[in-house]
Formats: C-alpha cells, structure tokens, sequence
C-alpha cells in the first residue's frame, strides 16, 4: 500500500469504531429500557464512573499488566527457542515432540493451583502461570514453520551446496517469521487467561483479583470495569504483536489467524 | 545454428549406461536405466516421457543431487575445470521464490550462498532481470507477479551465477498453454544470448521436439531410455514450424515410442 490512507483503510476503522459504540448503545438501552437493577448489570457511565471509587485501579492494573507482559514475552523466548533446539537436533524433536503435543492436552488451567503450591503466590507465579499456558502454541507453530520448507527449494540450494547455517539463515528462520507470528496471536489469548486465573486462585493485586474482592460487595459496575480494563491490557499486546509483524513479515506470507 | 561441438570433438555432458535403483522397504524400484547419450557443449537437449520414466531422476543425477548406481557420467569432459557447485543453475516446475525477497534479491540468491562479490553480482543480476524481461520489476515481491513473471524471475536466478549447465524441470508445466507457447519462445532467445548448455525435462513432447536441438526419450515401467533424436529444423525456431511437415514426423516417431498412437 502506498502513503496516506486508502479509503478503504478509513472505511475498515471507521467500521470497527462503529461496531464497538454500537455495542455499548445495546447495553446501554438495555439497561435503562429493561430496568435491570444495578447489581445485576451495570449501565456504561456507572461502569466508567466507577474508576472514581477508591479502589487502586492504577495499581491493579499495572501488576496485571506486567504478570501478562512477562508470562508472554516468556513464553515467546521459550516457545522460539525450544523450536529452534527441535529444528536444530533431530534427537531432541523425536524425543520431545510427542512429549509436547501431550503436554498440550492438559487442560493447563488446572495447573493453576499446583503452580501457586510451587512457587508460593505474586506476581512472579502469575507469570510462571501465563507463561504455562501461552508458550506451548508458539513452539509448536514455530517447530511448524522451521520443518515446512520446500523439498525442491533444499535441493536447489544444495546444488550450490549451501551449508546448513546458510539454509537456516536464508530459508528456514525467514521462512518459519510467519509460522511464529501466528502461534504468537494465538498466544496472547492464552497469556492474558493465565494471568486471570492466577490471581482468581491466590493473589493479592491485579484486576482479577480486585473483581473477586468487589464480588462480595456486588460492585458490579467495578468488576465490569476491570474486566474491561484486562481486556485492554490485552488488545494493547495484540496490537504491539500485529504492528510487529506488519514490520517483520511481507504481506502475502503472513498466516491469517484471527 | 547455435549448437557447436565442444573442441576436440568431446561432448560436455556423456551418460553411458547410467542406472539409478530406490529402495523402499524391501522392494527395489529401478528408477532410470541404460540412459546413454552426450550433451555438446552449447546444446539444448529436451528429456521426455511419461510420469515415472525417471527423468526427474535422470535430471538430479546429473545435477549431483544423489549418486547413480551404475554406468558413467562425466561432466565437462576429461581434466576440465567444471565445478559442480558453481556450474549448475536449475530451475523447477514451481518457481520457488522466497516470499519475503524482492525479485532483485531473490535472483541474487545464489550470488549469496556461493559467497560472490555482491557488487558484480547486483550488476549481473539486473541485467538477467533485463533480458528475463522483468525490467522494472525488481522490487517487486513475488506475490505481485503472475505466474509466468516468476518462471522468469527463476530462470534469470538460475543465472546469476555464471553457470555452464541450466538443469530444467518441467518449468512450464505449471503455465497455461498460452502462457507457455510464450516463455518456449523466450526461452530460445535467452538460450540463444546466453549460451549456456541447457538440459530440459518435459512430458510435453511437442514442447520437446520444439526447443530440443536432441531429444531423448524415456519410457516407464520399466524406465528406460528409448531413443535419442537429433532434431533438424532451422533456428531460430518459430511457432510456424509446429506446422512442419519434419516436426510432425518427430513428434509422431515419439509418440509411437511412448506408446501412443
């Protein structure tokens, strides 16, 4: 796409912008036209307004947001450079790759309670927990892209007899940039999961632990604001992730996700 | 006539006898055997038959992509200075660009991993580009070309390296028909700049008959090498001699070969 803005850019946002106002129209209508009673759903200004209560939302959300960002940025590393070691030592991936698609089975929300008994409660068991959760996606996605090389592009490149390192640099690592930044969105999801459930389980901040705090005082307007609030958190790091790969990846090879 | 005979009267490329087996599980697969005929330096020689007649095979032989298991292959004749590693470029049925590369950087591919100096290299790779006809489109991404560009844009990679020897698979066979008249003829004219030997796999015989200055003609089950053709019509060639009476014998004589009729 060239410079500026295409009118079909202007369009597409615009369309999003509407779409979301739309929505909280809807909620709004409903509450004041259904009369639901406060505690059950909260109207849009009582959920805005309820960031003047004295609860510490700064605080929350930014313990929130560093048990999301760490657990991600984590599970990135880990998730790449575990691919990277399968990829890299065929022993390793015959080994370790049933191992993983195992692990991928478990129902990783259950680790939750097992993980604080471990590691004792904070911001760090947060991170432990969203990284658990979000890293094994990127790995497997990743391992994915690095083994997806055309047969006949390998045999092109032997002919001039391309070293391994020189396969990896130019075809494979370039070649799987797509394969990883789809495995990263699915990732985000899964980051932002984790961090809630740490702090449903055993916590002392963030946002999900303030919702199960203002629960007993049916606040809902302030449990609807920090769900919102942890949604945002992770649209920002959906964002940062799509704006990175707009950078890194060439058009026509990134991998549609959502 | 483009087609000269190496001096001395040796053949740059001579297969005698040459037989590749597979093996898978306990059964053997005789792949390609008793393929005997010589290249001239400077030649373009087609390879036809049907899907399974090893020409694949036959063609990543030479290319030393695997070893054979009998007869002899000889490159560039006794004592030359042929290096297998510098003097092959090839080209496949898929164009094989990498995604994320401009077609300027994609042609200059194997300038990189043969670590040449990169400033001549750009300068060769431009003017390949030129005579490819994609002048214009070097910083284009793959995705932006047809499908025939990029057939173009892997032949002008195929020669950026200075290679003696262009190994070709079936290039064209993922064209439409029209599309593919169109690169036949292209690919006379940047053979005939370029002078490069030049060995090309097709199962279109016509296509065969057409380009080939020799055809040699393979059959399935077994695989074996049927014939070898020295084609006489005129160069340059043109789409009017598909019309030709000595053409049609050709084609026919291949046909019969391979069983059709």
């Amino acid at each position: 796409m060239g410079p500026g803005l295409s009118a079909q850019t202007i369009w597409r946002w615009t369309a999003i912008v509407l779409v979301h106002l739309a929505v909280v129209l809807i909620w709004y209508i409903a509450v004041e036209v259904g009369e639901v009673p406060k505690f059950v759903l909260a109207s849009p200004q009582e959920t805005l307004l309820s960031l003047f209560d004295t609860y510490p939302w700064f605080h929350n959300t930014m313990v929130t947001t560093a048990e999301i960002f760490g657990g991600y940025f984590l599970a990135v590393v880990v998730g790449v450079g575990l691919a990277l070691l399968f990829s890299w030592f065929r022993t390793v991936d015959t080994l370790l790759m049933p191992l993983v698609v195992s692990l991928n089975m478990i129902p990783k929300v259950a680790l939750g309670p097992l993980i604080i008994v471990w590691f004792d409660y904070g911001i760090q068991t947060n991170i432990i927990i969203a990284f658990s959760i979000s890293f094994l996606p990127i790995l497997i996605t990743t391992a994915r892209g690095l083994r997806e090389v055309e047969p006949d592009l390998i045999d092109l490149v032997r002919t001039l007899r391309a070293t391994r390192r020189q396969i990896f640099v130019k075809i494979q690592l370039p070649g799987s940039l797509p394969y990883i930044f789809s495995g990263m969105k699915v990732a985000v999801v899964l980051a932002v999961a984790g961090a809630v459930v740490g702090e449903i389980i055993a916590s002392d901040s963030g946002l999900a632990y303030l919702i199960g705090q203002v629960q007993v005082t049916l606040d809902t307007a302030a449990m609807m604001m920090a769900v919102i609030l942890i949604t945002l958190v992770g649209v920002a790091l959906y964002l940062i992730v799509l704006g990175l790969e707009r950078l890194v990846v060439v058009r026509d090879a990134r991998v549609e996700t959502v | 006539m483009t087609a000269q005979p190496a001096s001395g009267g040796e053949p740059f490329i001579r297969l005698v006898g040459v037989k590749k087996v597979f093996r898978a599980r306990r059964e053997e697969f005789l792949a390609v055997s008793d393929a005997t005929f010589d290249v001239n330096e400077g030649d373009l020689v087609s390879i036809v038959g049907p899907s399974g007649c090893g020409k694949t095979t036959l063609l990543k032989i030479v290319a030393g992509l695997f070893p054979h298991d009998g007869g002899t292959l000889e490159i560039g004749g006794a004592g030359s200075d042929f290096d297998p590693a510098r003097d092959v470029g090839m080209v496949f049925q898929q164009p094989l660009l990498l995604k994320w590369r401009r077609v300027l950087e994609n042609v200059l591919l194997p300038a990189e991993i043969l670590g040449l100096p990169m400033g001549e290299a750009r300068e060769r790779a431009r003017g390949l580009i030129d005579m490819v006809g994609l002048a214009g489109h070097e910083q284009k991404y793959p995705y932006e070309l047809s499908g025939g560009m990029q057939q173009r844009a892997a032949i002008a990679r195929s020669l950026v390296h200075d290679p003696r020897l262009i190994l070709m698979d079936e290039p064209f066979g993922a064209l439409d028909a029209l599309t593919r008249e169109r690169m036949n003829l292209e690919l006379l004219r940047i053979w005939e700049q370029s002078r490069k030997t030049i060995l090309f796999v097709t199962h279109g015989i016509a296509e065969a008959v057409f380009l080939g200055t020799r055809v040699v003609v393979l059959t399935a089950g077994p695989a074996r090498m049927a014939d070898r053709i020295d084609i006489d019509l005129p160069r340059p060639r043109t789409l009017d001699m598909k019309t030709h009476e000595r053409f049609g014998a050709y084609a026919r004589h291949i046909y019969h070969l391979l069983g059709v009729e």
